[in-house]
């Protein structure tokens, strides 16, 4: 299994972490099934939809967390919320050179109502701590059910991001938007435009997503531990510098209708073309593009 | 005494027809007809003044192509001066082919398919707004129009004319040439709806002698891409299928041309070439020939070296460039496009082909087999001029000899070849509902629609073999009708049909090959993974393509 | 949701040291199979939660050609089902034997 979209939680970690290094935490046989789920009278599952754990990546100490994209969306519940939280907490007190969380999530479990929102505030609020402590979290996005909601605020709150092309991430979910402001406004089913708008590309020329990827766990293994080695500082300099940058985007790029007007503007001659390009052509692209 | 004075019959009243017709058009037109190009805005004009009363109009509704804009003129003529038409069609694919009758335009209907419409068909049929003359398949619609369903007008599409009204339709070419045809040699006018006007057509397709007017459409007609199956959405039982298909079937009777009715399962397969049968030594042996849709699901199949030809029905929205790039393949003008032809493929498919295997809704005891619904007439289609044994045919070969020789019962009978109908579902599909069942409900809804007989898409005595995740059933070595009918058990799994076998009989069977599980044909179940599939992705396509096809957007995810 | 209770007896036992083993997943058509050793019980106990009622006599037949696929005892099967048809069940227990079983 070599595609990181096609691959389950369980999958992912299997070919991210150094083989036979990985011991999970709350495994399913400790059976945290979400009990909100169970009063919904809902199928709910042994790990909430979670797998997290310590292991090595690349020689690395990491505490890690795969979300399982295909029970309920990856939508975020109190249990799976704690289970992260818990291992950011965790963090603080190891010694370890990171967390390394592979999201793919919609958001918020609605079905927990304010205990899922709860849920993720507390998530984001840890992952800044854990910052805060000098412990670098990474975030991965590269399935189907790309990051988005709360969690794609957790996401940003993190270190970096390696998304390969497949991977959305977004605040509200395309349906949302073109439910709430109509088709002529956002039409989801255009899936070209979404991924324009919220897809790894375009995260990563507009700077939100740090490394772009092949959709390939080894290419995600080699970009992450890269991540890791490069440490973290979250200071009141560093959120200065963040929102000096986002100042600078909201003026160069706010005029801007759609994602192939702001490729053009960072110099693509052909922004048409930029969705077919090879990842490693488009990212050679954008750093002389940079440099220039 | 004189004998009483008969009047002389008058032999050529269509072509006065047609003249009278025409002096009409062109009086009501005056400027806005040149030649045969007519303007847009004098369309509904056009049709008022061309048909009368009772014609019979064929619109091209096509499987894939639809003359849109033609279609939705005709519902906004004058009902006191156009009403009562009996519309032949291939197929009701947009609400304006319902409207008209709604409205009063068109009161008799004989089609092959009607896809989306299909709940409101039943609807309209019920309330009497509309009546039924028959549901037939293309190809005997098709024969029709020949013999006493000849159109009047016709209203086609295109997708460019020149001045002279000479028509280029492409890789969508699909039934324009047989409906023009039927039409023009019997006096009967055709309009077409056209993308383009242009001074030099790539090719063409269809004569201006057989076009009476030509006009250019606001927009492109519409095409529907139905042919696309994302590789994502395969199971893994569906390649488990597909690999007992492979090794179970095409294989062991080596089957060269084929028709594979489209869906996830037969993508399946067509994604298993390259890689499974590529494994088996099977490339050279099977899969050659095809009457086939371009599937962007056979792309690796081609580049693989398994495919030599494809003739269509029609194209797929997407293929344009890759076609163009592999002329030795797809039928081929000398302007580099693809033309497909539904009437031949169908023929073709019917008659040039030692296999056809597609899915089905419901199959009962005997092997019939139904995709009728209650509440919907959907019809045909297609799928029975492929999926039944084509008894006027003669040539042999391997494939067709070892089949008949499978099915010879008795000494009375002479020798004779069989065509491989393959029929391949998995137990259950969704919500548990099963795909075998004891009684079809084509029963209920000929009933329910005064139909003269059950809606049956393949008959259980043309059907060779019966293709389920439980393993394979051949019919054709079954002695009685009681075999049959316990192979069918054997096969259906844990739905009440499986579940009530004869398990003594059952195992007899398998003992004498007549059911073969995945275990007989020695695959290892564990190994039916989507890693199989030589593309798991519509961006896999595109790149065992060489970027070349190029998916519509609903396909795309970057 | 529906639960679901079965034991089968006569297995011969797992071989000692293996542990619980997840495979699947709960989505829409799909199921998850975690398989536990169960040292020193007899029986094959199954359990499952399943989003689809009222199927109760397919979930015995399958149950009961799986064991005597496999005939071990000493183990506990539980599922959470959402809708799977029996086509997938029987193929994720067999992945699940498959995971549980292997040396490693």
């Amino acid at each position: 299994m070599q595609s990181y979209y096609e691959a389950n939680a369980r999958e992912r970690l299997d070919g991210l972490l150094d083989p036979g290094t990985f011991r999970e935490i709350l495994p399913p046989v400790a059976r945290t099934l979400s009990p909100h789920l169970q009063a919904l009278d809902l199928p709910a599952a042994f790990d909430d939809g979670i797998v997290i754990g310590t292991a090595k990546l690349e020689g690395l100490a990491v505490l890690v967390a795969a979300q399982e994209g295909g029970f309920m969306g990856g939508a975020v519940g109190e249990v799976q919320g704690a289970k992260i939280t818990g291992l950011l907490e965790r963090a603080r007190n190891a010694e370890v050179a990171g967390i390394v969380l592979l999201l793919e999530t919609g958001g918020v479990r609605l079905q927990e109502a304010n205990a899922g929102l709860i849920a993720v505030s507390e998530v984001i609020r840890a992952i800044c701590a854990t910052r805060v402590a000098g412990i670098p979290v990474i975030a991965a996005i590269g399935g189907q059910y790309g990051c988005f909601g709360g969690m794609g605020i957790a996401a940003a709150c993190c270190t970096g991001i390696v998304m390969s092309e497949e991977g959305r991430l977004g605040l509200s979910g395309p349906e949302v938007i073109e439910t709430a402001h109509g088709v002529e406004e956002f039409d989801s089913r255009d899936r070209a435009l979404v991924w324009r708008t919220v897809g790894g590309k375009h995260r990563f020329l507009l700077g939100d997503c740090d490394v772009l990827v092949d959709d390939r766990i080894d290419a995600f293994r080699r970009a992450i531990a890269q991540a890791l080695r490069e440490g973290d500082r979250l200071d009141l300099d560093a959120v200065e510098r963040e929102h000096a940058l986002l100042q600078r985007r909201v003026d160069r790029f706010g005029g801007c209708d759609d994602g192939a007007d702001i490729w053009r503007d960072l110099g693509f001659p052909d922004p048409e073309n930029v969705p077919l390009l090879a990842t490693d052509a488009l990212v050679a692209i954008s750093q002389r593009l940079r440099a220039a | 005494m004189n004998a009483p004075m008969a009047l002389p019959r008058v032999w050529n009243q269509r072509a006065q027809g047609r003249v009278r017709r025409l002096e009409r058009v062109s009086a009501r037109l005056g400027p806005r007809l040149a030649g045969k190009v007519v303007e847009a805005d004098a369309v509904v004009a056009l049709l008022e003044e061309l048909i009368e009363p009772g014609d019979r109009v064929c619109i091209e509704g096509n499987n894939q192509k639809q003359a849109d804009f033609l279609a939705r003129a005709l519902t906004s003529v004058d009902v006191a001066r156009v009403h009562d038409l009996h519309i032949v069609q291939s197929v009701l694919a947009l609400p304006e082919h319902l409207d008209v009758f709604e409205r009063g335009i068109a009161s008799r209907l004989d089609f092959s398919f009607s896809g989306p419409q299909s709940g409101r068909l039943a609807k309209l049929a019920g309330s009497g707004r509309l009546s039924i003359g028959a549901i037939h398949t293309y190809l005997e619609l098709f024969g029709r129009y020949f013999i006493d369903l000849t159109p009047d007008v016709a209203l086609v599409a295109a997708q460019a004319a020149d001045r002279h009204g000479n028509l280029y339709t492409g890789p969508n070419t699909e039934d324009t040439p047989v409906i023009a045809e039927a039409t023009a040699f019997k006096s009967g006018l055709v309009v077409a709806q056209v993308n383009e006007l242009v001074d030099e057509l790539p090719r063409i397709d269809i004569p201006s002698d057989w076009v009476g007017f030509v006009v250019r459409s606001p927009a492109p007609h519409y095409i529907e891409p139905l042919f696309t199956r994302d590789p994502a959405k395969i199971s893994e039982i569906q390649v488990l299928m597909a690999m007992m298909a492979i090794k179970g079937i095409y294989a062991p009777y080596g089957v060269e041309r084929l028709n594979h009715g489209i869906g996830f399962d037969t993508a399946a397969i067509e994604l298993l070439l390259p890689t499974y049968a590529e494994s088996l030594g099977l490339r050279g042996k099977i899969c050659r020939h095809w009457a086939l849709n371009p599937h962007p699901t056979l792309i690796p199949a081609i580049e693989a070296g398994f495919v030599e030809s494809i003739h269509s029905f029609g194209s797929e929205l997407g293929m344009e460039e890759y076609m163009r790039a592999r002329p030795d393949v797809f039928f081929t003008g000398p302007d580099g496009s693809m033309r497909s032809n539904r009437a031949f493929c169908q023929t073709a498919g019917h008659y040039a082909c030692d296999m056809f295997i597609g899915s089905t809704l419901q199959i009962d005891l005997c092997g019939n087999s139904s995709t009728a619904t209650l509440g919907r007439i959907a019809g045909f289609g297609g799928a029975p001029n492929m999926g039944s044994d084509a008894r006027g045919r003669r040539h042999a070969t391997p494939a067709w000899l070892a089949a008949g020789r499978e099915a010879h019962r008795g000494d009375r009978a002479p020798p004779r070849g069989r065509k491989l109908v393959v029929q391949m579902v998995e137990t259950f599909r969704e919500h548990m509902a099963p795909a075998f069942v004891e009684r079809l409900d084509a029963w209920e809804l000929a009933e329910s629609a005064n139909m003269a007989l059950p809606p049956i898409m393949i008959y259980g005595s043309d059907v060779t073999h019966i293709l389920t995740e439980e393993g394979i059933a051949n019919l054709l070595l079954c002695r009685d009708d009681e075999e049959i009918e316990q192979a069918i058990r054997g096969i259906a799994g844990y739905t009440a049909v499986g579940l009530a076998r004869d398990r003594r009989v059952v195992e007899n069977l398998r003992d004498r090959g007549v059911i073969r599980r995945a275990e007989d044909l020695g695959i290892d179940k564990r190994d039916a993974t989507r890693d199989l599939l030589a593309a798991r992705s519509i961006k896999d396509l595109v790149r065992a393509s060489g970027g070349l096809y190029q998916p519509p957007k609903r396909f795309r995810s970057w | 949701m529906e639960h679901l209770e079965y034991r089968f007896d006569g297995g011969r036992p797992a071989t000692a040291g293996s542990a619980a083993r997840i495979v699947g997943v709960v989505a829409s058509g799909n199921l998850e199979v975690l398989i536990e050793p169960v040292p020193g019980d007899p029986a094959c106990s199954i359990a499952i939660d399943t989003a689809a009622k009222g199927f109760g006599e397919i979930w015995q037949a399958v149950m009961a050609d799986f064991f005597a696929r496999h005939r071990l005892a000493g183990i506990r099967v539980s599922i959470n089902d959402a809708g799977a048809t029996p086509a997938i069940v029987a193929l994720r227990l067999d992945q699940a034997i498959e995971e549980f079983t292997r040396k490693r």
